[in-house]
This record gives structure tokens, C-alpha cells and sequence, in this order.
């Protein structure tokens, strides 16, 4: 019963966080100016990753393999708002504009 | 089940491979040179993944910690010294074209005489792999079988790797290091307080895994050469947020060219220790009268020695790098 539990809840975890990846690929591709495409990224790459690591975690079991992935998800919910904070900045420090809803689509 | 994973291991492989083809030929194309490293270092982690993917972790953790690491980080340095346009190039080469062609066609030629991808029946898999995988156990003892082939049998090769490694630091040095810079660029990044904070987090992470990676290297993936990489990004992302002048403080550049040199040392006298109790160069069995014993004590010192060059080398080539761009951007 509960190996069933935690099979079920991994498999969604994995699932929504396959969505918010594939969902942040699409963004990426799709919306208009870097800061949008940023957020897409880097916003769903650090919830996506996070959530995919839950789900791998409620299958390792008690182990290693777990404290492995805490220590994975630590380091990626550590660095990857960095690497976006970094990129935004290095990114308003070149000039780039944001656009706004009343500009001429590229 | 077994065949299921087989068919998706290869379905990995060509999306893999196929990325990677289309990464190298943007590079090619690329006219925007800062472009053109970032790519590099997406190539660098792809083919890391295509290693992990045909069972290489050792070859896959070199290349994560080289490829999309340290030499992206390098290139970016050597950007900032010559600027991140590339110069028009307006005459056609056919000459050069005619040239790749040939030696492409030579090399596709080549190819067709080697055994199959993965092929059981190839020479590798015949004599020489089959002996390390059949003995190194017994006669070595450690389970990680890539370092007892590198480190043990394949020793020598390993010798004039590190060389290499050490020969490229003391050729950069020779070509931009004209003595201390005047006007060492200050702590560039003041502002940037998030870095900052997170890099304080990081770095000493950073440096702990590079000693975990260079005394595990034994029992899982790693060694001296990721460790020594890993340990140098750890010193070139302080010098980044924290001022090349600060982190010269911190490690002396005297005292880097001096252990640059100091872990080839310590690698060679391991042989010529070795030569002295009664073995062959870098026969590590007579170091100690237990023969499995002495080729521990041998292979732990001997990745420290690479090691110790590589991290040593690495922030060599970094300081030399980032002087020379100080340099260059005090105005006269």
C-alpha cells in the first residue's frame, strides 16, 4: 500500500515536472524579449528540477541515493535563481529593453 | 526488458550525437566569438552526457569539468584580450577547402577499416582490455578499474600528461606574464551582492568535493585531473567576484609556478623511488614489501602529483589570462 503511495505520488511529481520543462522549452522559443524567455527558463527549470528530484527521492528509498539527491536539489535551488539573477543583470548591464505589451513585435 | 533499454540507449545516442554534429557546425559558423565559447561549453556537456551514455563516467567527468568548465572560462579570459568579433574574412579558400576535404575523406577512409561501433570482436576488446578487466582485480585490488589503468599500468602515459599539462602553463606564462601587472584590476564586481553571497556558500563546497573527487578516485569516478580542475574553478570563481588582486592574496602566484612544478616532481620520483627499491619506472609493487600495499601507497601519491599540477596550472593560466587583460584596460 504505501510502496503504491509513493510510486503514485513520484510518478506525478515526474510528470509535472516533465510538463513545466517541456512548458519552459516552449516559452523559450516563444515569447518575445530575453527577460520573458529568462523567466520561462529559469523558472520553471528550478521548480521542474525540483520536482523531478522529489520524485526520484520518494523512489530511492532510505540510503545514500537520498542524500544524494537533497544535496543535488540544495545545490540547483542554490545556484540555478543564481545563474537567472546573474544572466538578468549581465543582461540590463548590455542594454537590453524590455518589451512592453504596446511594442511592435519583432 | 534488456532490449527495451538497449533500443532507448541508442535513440539517446543519435539525438546526442546528432546535437552535438549541429553545435560543432554552429561553432564553424559562428562570427561572434563569445557566442561561439558559450556554444563550446554546451558542446562540452553534450558530449559529457554521450560519455555517460556509452558507460564512460570517468571520461564524462573529465570532459563536464574541462569541456563545460574550466575551458570555457579560459576562452572567456582570452576574449577579453582580443575582443569578441571576429575579423572578416573576405577571400574565398578554396585552397583549405580543397585540403579539409582530402584529409576528411582520408579520415572517413580510415574509419571504414575499424571494426564496428560496440563491436565484441574489436582488437581493444581482444587482448589488452581484456587482461586489465580479467587481473587488475587480483593484481591491483582497487574498484575502480579506469584508475588502475591509468594510474598503474598506463602510468607512464599518465607521466607525460602531466607534463603536458605543466609544459602548456609554463608556455602561457612565458608568452603573457611579464612579471607582476602594474595596475591590477580591482575588485570588479562590488555590486553584485547576490554573487557574492551565494559564491561564499559555494566555494568552500566546491573545494571540498575537489578533495572528495582526488582521494575517491580509488573507489568511484575522478582522480587528479577532475580533481585538480574542480579545485581551480573553485580559486578562478573567487578571483571572478572577489578581485584578481584578492585571490593573488590569497595564493601567490610564486608559490602556484612552484607547485605547478613540485606535483610533476613528486610524480616522478615515485618512479625513480621505485627504480631505487629494486622495480621498474613507476612499478609501484616494490615501494613496500606488501606488493598490493605499495601500489596503493603508489597510485594515491601519484594523483596527488597530477593533482596538484592541474589545479596548479589551471589558476596559472587563469592569473596570467586576467593580468594580461588588466593590463591592457589601464589607461596610459
Amino acid at each position: 500500500m504505501m510502496a503504491m503511495l509513493l510510486e503514485g505520488l513520484s510518478a506525478l511529481c515526474l510528470g509535472i515536472g516533465i510538463f513545466l520543462i517541456l512548458s519552459g522549452g516552449v516559452g523559450l522559443l516563444r515569447f518575445p524579449d530575453m527577460f520573458s524567455r529568462m523567466h520561462a527558463a529559469g523558472v520553471t527549470e528550478t521548480l521542474a528540477g525540483g520536482l523531478i528530484l522529489l520524485g526520484l527521492m520518494l523512489l530511492a528509498g532510505w540510503g545514500i541515493e537520498l542524500f544524494k539527491l537533497v544535496l543535488i536539489l540544495l545545490f540547483i535551488l542554490i545556484t540555478s535563481p543564481t545563474a537567472s539573477h546573474a544572466l538578468a543583470k549581465a543582461a540590463l548591464h548590455g542594454g537590453m529593453k524590455v518589451k512592453h505589451d504596446g511594442d511592435d513585435r519583432p | 526488458m534488456c532490449e527495451r533499454r538497449a533500443e532507448i540507449e541508442l535513440l539517446l545516442d543519435i539525438a546526442l550525437l546528432m546535437l552535438l554534429a549541429i553545435t560543432a557546425l554552429a561553432i564553424a559558423r559562428m562570427r561572434d566569438l563569445f557566442a561561439a565559447v558559450m556554444l563550446a561549453g554546451i558542446y562540452g556537456l553534450l558530449s559529457a552526457s554521450f560519455f555517460v551514455s556509452v558507460d564512460a563516467v570517468d571520461v564524462a567527468f573529465t570532459e563536464a569539468a574541462v569541456g563545460a568548465g574550466v575551458f570555457p572560462l579560459l576562452m572567456l579570459t582570452a576574449l577579453a584580450l582580443v575582443g569578441r568579433r571576429e575579423q572578416a574574412e573576405h577571400r574565398r579558400p578554396l585552397m583549405s577547402l580543397l585540403l579539409v576535404s582530402v584529409t576528411g575523406g582520408m579520415l572517413v577512409l580510415g574509419t571504414l577499416d575499424m571494426p564496428a561501433f560496440g563491436s565484441a570482436d574489436a582488437p581493444a576488446h581482444q587482448h589488452v582490455a581484456l587482461r586489465y578487466v580479467e587481473t587488475s582485480p587480483e593484481e591491483i585490488g582497487i574498484p575502480n578499474m579506469v584508475t588502475s589503468v591509468l594510474a598503474d599500468y598506463r602510468a607512464y602515459d599518465t607521466l607525460g600528461e602531466v607534463v603536458v599539462i605543466f609544459t602548456a602553463a609554463v608556455g602561457v606564462l612565458g608568452l603573457l606574464f611579464a612579471g607582476e601587472a602594474a595596475g591590477v584590476r580591482q575588485a570588479t564586481m562590488h555590486e553584485h551582492r547576490v554573487l557574492r553571497v551565494v559564491s561564499k556558500i559555494l566555494i568552500p563546497l566546491i573545494l571540498l568535493f575537489a578533495l572528495y573527487v582526488q582521494f575517491h578516485g580509488e573507489y568511484g569516478p575522478g582522480g587528479g585531473f577532475q580533481a585538480g580542475v574542480i579545485f581551480a574553478a573553485g580559486i578562478i570563481l573567487y578571483a571572478m567576484l572577489f578581485g584578481l588582486s584578492n585571490a593573488k592574496r590569497v595564493i601567490r602566484p610564486g608559490l602556484l609556478q612552484m607547485l605547478a612544478a613540485c606535483g610533476v616532481l613528486l610524480y616522478g620520483s615515485v618512479g625513480v623511488v621505485s627504480l631505487l627499491s629494486g622495480g621498474n619506472f613507476l612499478d609501484y609493487s616494490s615501494l613496500l614489501p606488501d606488493a598490493l600495499a605499495g601500489r596503493h601507497l603508489g597510485i594515491i601519491v601519484i594523483e596527488l602529483g597530477v593533482g596538484i599540477t592541474v589545479a596548479s596550472a589551471m589558476i596559472l593560466i587563469f592569473y596570467a589570462f586576467a593580468s594580461a587583460g588588466a593590463t591592457l584596460e589601464e589607461p596610459s
